[in-house]
């Protein structure tokens, strides 16, 4: 008998563990193994601790290899005995418990550990993080009494954690960093469905949350966010990433990066030790998934029988293991000039597919909703397959494949009789087929008065169109209805209407529920989006700062040569000397070169460097100004002349109307400039008559008018109504302009409004519907608690700093060549 | 404020200059980085590729860092050109490009951009 080599592992999880399984099917005695195990129990797959923390499995579930198998097999594991040090001169190990074991081949497994925020509280009693079993029965203690946890990293580990707390009836509450879900495998799209999903089984989710600081004296109290919010916790789970293990190698003078380095033979800086699993780097990438550790396994095991294979990096694919959510990505999905992308959203069924094509070959993967067809595309990646062939049915998934491109109205037509179109009327198959033959309708709006169908919510205006065009054939032209942009075919109004009938309270939620054709929008339809979102739902809707054009997002207009010009409030038109003497100061102080006066009664500063705005802006605020919004799609001035306070001739007092008009609607968004004039009489000094809306002081009380211009097209206002009080004429103007912010379409200027609904169709709701007026009023009233925030004291104050400092500068000879 | 060195010393090689952090830039976003020839833009996208192209829109100078970021493009903040960050070419109708340079992203999440790279198109 020969003398049996000695393999020494060092860790005992499961890329070991399917590494000597392989080698022992092969070899079963070509070593003598010793395995250092620092935790108490045998292999047991890591992958299933989300089932345990649910309740779906237990430990004894998950066991890989139980004790009999290392006995039948001759291993010697040392359970709980972690391995210490490793002397390469002696081809030894030694052990926490002081044993010391020769080798002649070792293999390094020492996996990862959790990676812990560095911040204050993280060594609170009830501060866990989730990557073995000690992890899950601290879990489990915890949630036996209730209570709250905050799970900090909504990846992969971070959402599995929080639905096995939901399961175990804790309340629980996800902090992740980034603005959505799992960003680094999903892209927006599916990162806005996961986050409802997860929202769904009642776990609460803070997006964009930094976690500032773990509260409690011994024990976990709660935790605070930068934002100074504070949650109730009674435990905390750190899920936030994994570090390989690399400091018994670097001890031991291997080669470590952020891993230990193997080649493509599995083989460390010294060859005769092997390395292999999570605490590995490999052509620079550190693996935290199982399927390449068993690739890495399966090479490690060849090596250690004297083979020749070769690991050479894996490509990996993630699904998300929560009961009932559907999600898969894998490869590269990021958008590229030379690549293409094929979308497929189904709003109803809640289903995202998104495929990344580059040179006829499949590069990126992500299914929410509908996985099924996973294995096979990630296949077709892997192997590298041309699509080239199969690209128009490609993303219906294996069933189509090579089939024939579907006739669009294939799903129609495939409906039986009695399936209902139009939920909100009840309005079934067979009705609308009937209708259209019948009276030999032929548009969408003769369908809609005959049948209801989509006259309501309109969401299913696409099937009944659908339908008309499979009912008549060539004879059905579908109404010419301009879409909002390129990225879908929906209409402003549709759009719309759509995201109050839908409630949708994002951008991705748009874009999802109404089947956007592009990932992330374009600049025509983002900032529409945004302002829509805004007007629609105040106080809930975050503010998207990177679909506002820039003038909006630095709250300055920028000018030809890249400069900014700012203009302060003043109200009314009204300033002082101490307003003046602050803005000659500010224009000493920063060199600024022009200095003008506006036609809506305030001055313009011209030509401010972007790094200056927040501290001209600083002083501006010292002395009492604040932004004059003359970037905004919102609220510009409110031009006034001087009324009863000095005219002979004026009858009321304009002035102080207009300055009464501007402190209640400044910092409104509309869906266009607003602006807006007071006259003392009708000799109209301020203009009234050629503005968005004009008030003319009559002895009897106040004249209102609207969808006045000035601009490129130059149009007189007409009269909407009178009335007797300046407090009817707050009132009367305020449920204009939140008429016009349901109803305008953005970029859409009250008077286009005015001449597409009629001035008629604004009296009924704002004159002579009493209530619809108070309706209107109030909304805008509420609106404008969010809305009313000086935007330069908020910057002054630190906000968006990024945007008013250059990234870097470079100063070298060589950068000016 | 920082004179920075190039972080290769290889004579005629590419000179990569770190510019900073892939989380200072915004996404769907852009940052400026001054040198003395005038500014780059340095772009964000959604899925957090990095772009530097000249901060000048072929037209008329406007300062692309300032637009609006949709897929991999940028439209110009003074009249609405469109310019793809790849390759620096104005998309649709409109005809011109802007120089761009090469960028890549170490692990740790820097950022470097070499300045002799890249298109060079307009030169």
């Amino acid at each position: 008998m020969t003398i049996r080599k000695k393999l020494v592992v060092i860790g005992n999880g499961m890329a070991p563990g399917r590494a000597l399984e392989r080698l022992l099917e092969k070899a079963p005695d070509a070593y003598e193994i010793t395995i250092f195990n620092a935790e108490p129990r045998v292999n047991y797959d890591r992958i299933m601790l989300s089932p345990v923390l649910s309740g779906e499995k237990s430990y004894e579930d998950i066991l890989i290899h139980d004790d009999a198998w290392y006995a039948e097999h001759g291993l010697t594991l040392k359970k709980g005995c972690k391995a210490t040090s490793i002397d390469r001169e002696k081809k030894q190990v030694t052990g926490a418990d002081g044993s010391v074991v020769d080798y002649d081949k070792l293999l390094i497994a020492t996996g990862s550990s959790p990676f812990i925020i560095p911040i204050p509280g993280k060594d609170l009693d009830g501060v866990l993080t989730y990557r073995d079993l000690d992890d899950v029965e601290a879990m489990l203690a915890a949630a036996k009494s209730g209570g709250s946890a905050v799970v900090i990293g909504g990846g992969l580990l971070g959402l599995e954690a929080a639905a096995g707390l939901t399961e175990r009836g804790m309340d629980v509450t996800v902090l992740h960093l980034m603005p959505t879900l799992m960003e680094r495998q999903l892209d927006t799209a599916a990162g806005y469905l996961l986050e409802r999903a997860i929202e769904a089984r009642g776990i609460k989710v803070r997006t964009a949350a930094n976690t500032h600081e773990i509260l409690g004296e011994e024990r976990v109290e709660g935790v605070r966010l930068d934002d100074g919010t504070e949650l109730p916790a009674d435990i905390v789970v750190m899920a936030v990433g994994i570090r390989p293990n690399g400091d018994l190698a670097r001890d031991a003078g291997l080669e470590v990066n952020r891993g230990i380095v193997v080649d493509d033979a599995m083989q460390t800086s010294d060859p005769d030790i092997l390395a292999v699993g999570e605490c590995v780097e490999h052509r620079g990438t550190a693996y935290g998934l199982v399927a390449p550790l068993y690739e890495m396994a399966a090479v490690v095991a060849d090596r250690l029988q004297d083979g020749s294979a070769t690991y050479t990096g894996s490509v990996t694919s993630t699904r998300l293991k929560v009961t009932g959510i559907d999600l898969f990505s894998a490869g590269d999905f990021a958008e590229g000039k030379d690549r293409e992308e094929i979308v497929l959203r189904d709003a109803t069924n809640g289903v995202y597919k998104r495929l990344v094509i580059q040179e006829d070959k499949l590069i990126g993967i992500v299914l929410y909703g509908d996985t099924k067809d996973g294995a096979w595309f990630f296949q077709l990646m892997r192997e590298g397959a041309s699509i080239e062939e199969m690209r128009e049915t490609l993303i219906f998934g294996q069933n189509y494949a090579g089939g024939s491109p579907l006739d669009p109205t294939a799903a129609v037509a495939a409906l039986p009789d009695d399936a209902e179109i139009c939920g909100c009327n009840g309005v079934c198959k067979s009705k609308i087929v009937g209708a259209i033959t019948e009276h030999g309708l032929t548009s969408l709006d003769e369908v809609r008065a005959r049948t209801k169908a989509s006259a309501s919510c309109g969401s299913c205006t696409g099937l009944v169109e659908q339908l008309m065009a499979f009912t008549l054939g060539d004879g059905f032209v579908p109404d010419a209805v301009q879409p909002m942009c390129g990225c879908t075919d929906l209409s402003h109004d549709d759009v719309r209407r759509l995201i109050v009938a839908k409630e949708l309270k994002s951008i991705p939620a748009v874009m999802q529920e109404l089947e956007w054709r592009t990932s992330c929008g374009c600049a025509k339809c983002r900032p529409a989006l945004n302002f829509y979102l805004v007007a629609d739902w105040p106080g809930e809707y975050e503010d998207d700062y990177q679909s506002r054009y820039i003038n909006e997002r630095v709250h300055a207009n920028i000018q030809k040569d890249g400069t900014y010009s700012v203009v302060p409030r003043m109200w009314g038109g009204m300033t002082s000397s101490q307003e003046l003497r602050a803005i000659a100061d500010v224009v000493d102080k920063f060199g600024i070169p022009s200095v003008k006066v506006t036609g809506g009664q305030r001055i313009d500063l011209l030509g401010v460097p972007k790094e200056n705005l927040p501290a001209v802006w600083a002083d501006l605020n010292a002395a009492g100004m604040v932004s004059g919004h003359a970037y905004a799609k919102g609220l510009r001035t409110v031009k006034t002349c001087v009324g009863t306070d000095w005219c002979r001739f004026g009858t009321q007092d304009s002035t102080g109307l207009g300055v009464k008009i501007e402190k209640m609607m400044w910092g409104s968004w509309t869906p266009h400039k607003v602006k807006m004039a007071v006259s003392g009489c009708p000799r109209n000094c301020a203009e009234a008559t050629c503005k968005d809306i004009g008030v003319i002081c009559v002895d009897s009380g106040y004249e209102l008018h609207v969808g006045g211009a000035a601009g490129m097209h130059i149009k007189g206002t007409e009269v909407m109504c009178s009335v007797e009080t300046e407090a009817e004429a707050l009132e009367y103007c305020a449920a204009v302009v939140q008429l016009y912010r349901e109803q305008g379409r953005y970029l859409e200027r009250i008077y286009k409004w005015m001449d597409r609904v009629g001035l008629d169709a604004i009296r009924e709701q704002v004159v002579e519907d009493e209530a619809k007026r108070t309706a209107l009023f109030e909304k805008f009233l509420y609106s404008q608690r969010f809305a009313q925030k000086d935007p330069w004291a908020e910057r002054v104050a630190g906000k968006d700093a990024h945007e008013f400092a250059p990234m870097n500068r470079i100063a070298m000879r060589e950068a000016a060549e | 404020m920082n004179e920075l060195s190039p972080t290769s010393t290889e004579p005629k090689a590419q000179h990569w200059f770190t510019i900073g952090r892939l989380s200072d830039i915004p996404r769907r976003g852009a940052r400026q980085v001054l040198l003395p020839r005038g500014p780059i833009a340095v772009f964000r996208t959604q899925t957090d590729e990095v772009y530097a192209i000249d901060d000048n829109c072929p037209h008329k100078g406007g300062p692309l860092s300032q637009g609006i970021v949709h897929d991999g493009a940028v439209t110009c903040p003074l009249h609405n050109w469109v310019i793809d960050l790849q390759t620096g070419d104005a998309m649709g109708a409109d005809q011109g490009c802007v120089r761009t340079y090469e960028v890549r992203k170490d692990a740790d999440g820097l950022v470097s951009v070499s300045l002799s790279g890249g298109s060079g198109k307009t030169e």
